[in-house]
């Protein structure tokens, strides 16, 4: 039930910002539409609303938040010189890596900011051994080890915080 | 003011989509292509609607384009992984000078 109340309460927020006026016949749409929506999806979410209480997991997402921003930034540089440079500078590979993510939402939110990240995609996630297929734009190296402390290392330590 | 910074981050949007597409044509196979795709476009399309926002401000478009950044942050890269996974299962190959392929090794791709 408190699922449903938090859910409808995310759904009405949303439906405000994306009509922006506190016309009646808008509000009262928006209620029924998040009634409706909030007692159609809840059981798609089984995460325990509890979580969300931890007032740190705030703050080092916010942390997140900052260093995926410029991560991504830096990405779109490297991905725009890679495209103009006339040698086509890449050496592309599939690779493994090691996750200790456990989380649905935290191995969602890790692979995500790995597409976005410079110069890898993830291709694919085997949940049950904790490993990640990586897409590399520039293969440094094809150890295990090395590749996580590579690609993963500086997004995983911030998300175990945020989603342990 | 508020429109001059929203031109600049138009401008630097348009810039970096066309960067994406270029790449899109350069680039030697799907994996590739999908890299510069997804980085570019989604900064790109999202450093536009930022522009956007700067120059309405708190109004309906305004408040709607940052939304919107919300949710292609959330999407794209989801919709990027689908496709490059659905292209290695069906059978596309890398380009014959990658460095290796762990996903076909661990025999994934059956």
């Amino acid at each position: 039930m408190r699922l449903r109340i938090l859910l409808f309460v995310l759904a009405f927020f949303i439906w405000l910002l994306l009509t922006w006026s506190l016309d009646p016949q808008h509000i009262a749409a928006g209620f029924i539409i998040g009634l409706l929506v909030s007692f159609l999806t809840a059981d798609i979410f089984d995460k325990p609303p509890q979580v969300f209480k931890n007032l740190k997991r705030y703050v080092w997402f916010l942390y997140y938040v900052m260093v995926f921003i410029w991560e991504c930034i830096k990405a779109n540089i490297d991905g725009a010189y890679r495209t103009v440079h006339p040698d086509l500078p890449i050496n592309p590979g599939i690779v493994k890596v090691k996750t200790t993510l456990k989380s649905d939402a935290g191995l969602t939110f890790l692979a995500n900011s790995l597409s976005l990240k410079p110069g890898t995609m993830t291709v694919d996630v085997d949940k049950e051994k904790g490993f990640l297929y990586i897409h590399w734009a520039d293969v440094k190296t094809q150890d295990i080890d090395k590749a996580t402390e590579l690609i993963t290392g500086k997004f995983e330590r911030i998300l175990k915080r945020i989603f342990a | 003011m508020n429109e001059t910074c929203g031109f600049i981050f138009i401008i630097i949007g348009l810039a970096f989509d066309f960067f994406g597409c270029l790449g899109l044509v350069r680039f030697p196979d799907v994996y590739n292509r999908l890299h510069s795709s997804v980085k570019c476009v989604t900064l790109g399309t999202s450093s536009i609607l930022f522009g956007l926002f700067l120059y309405r401000g708190f109004s309906p478009a305004g408040i709607k384009a940052l939304l919107c950044i919300l949710f292609l942050m959330l999407t794209a890269p989801v919709s990027a992984h689908v496709i490059s996974r659905s292209a290695h299962r069906s059978g596309v190959k890398l380009w014959e000078k990658s460095a290796c392929d762990k996903y076909a090794e661990d025999g994934k791709d059956k």
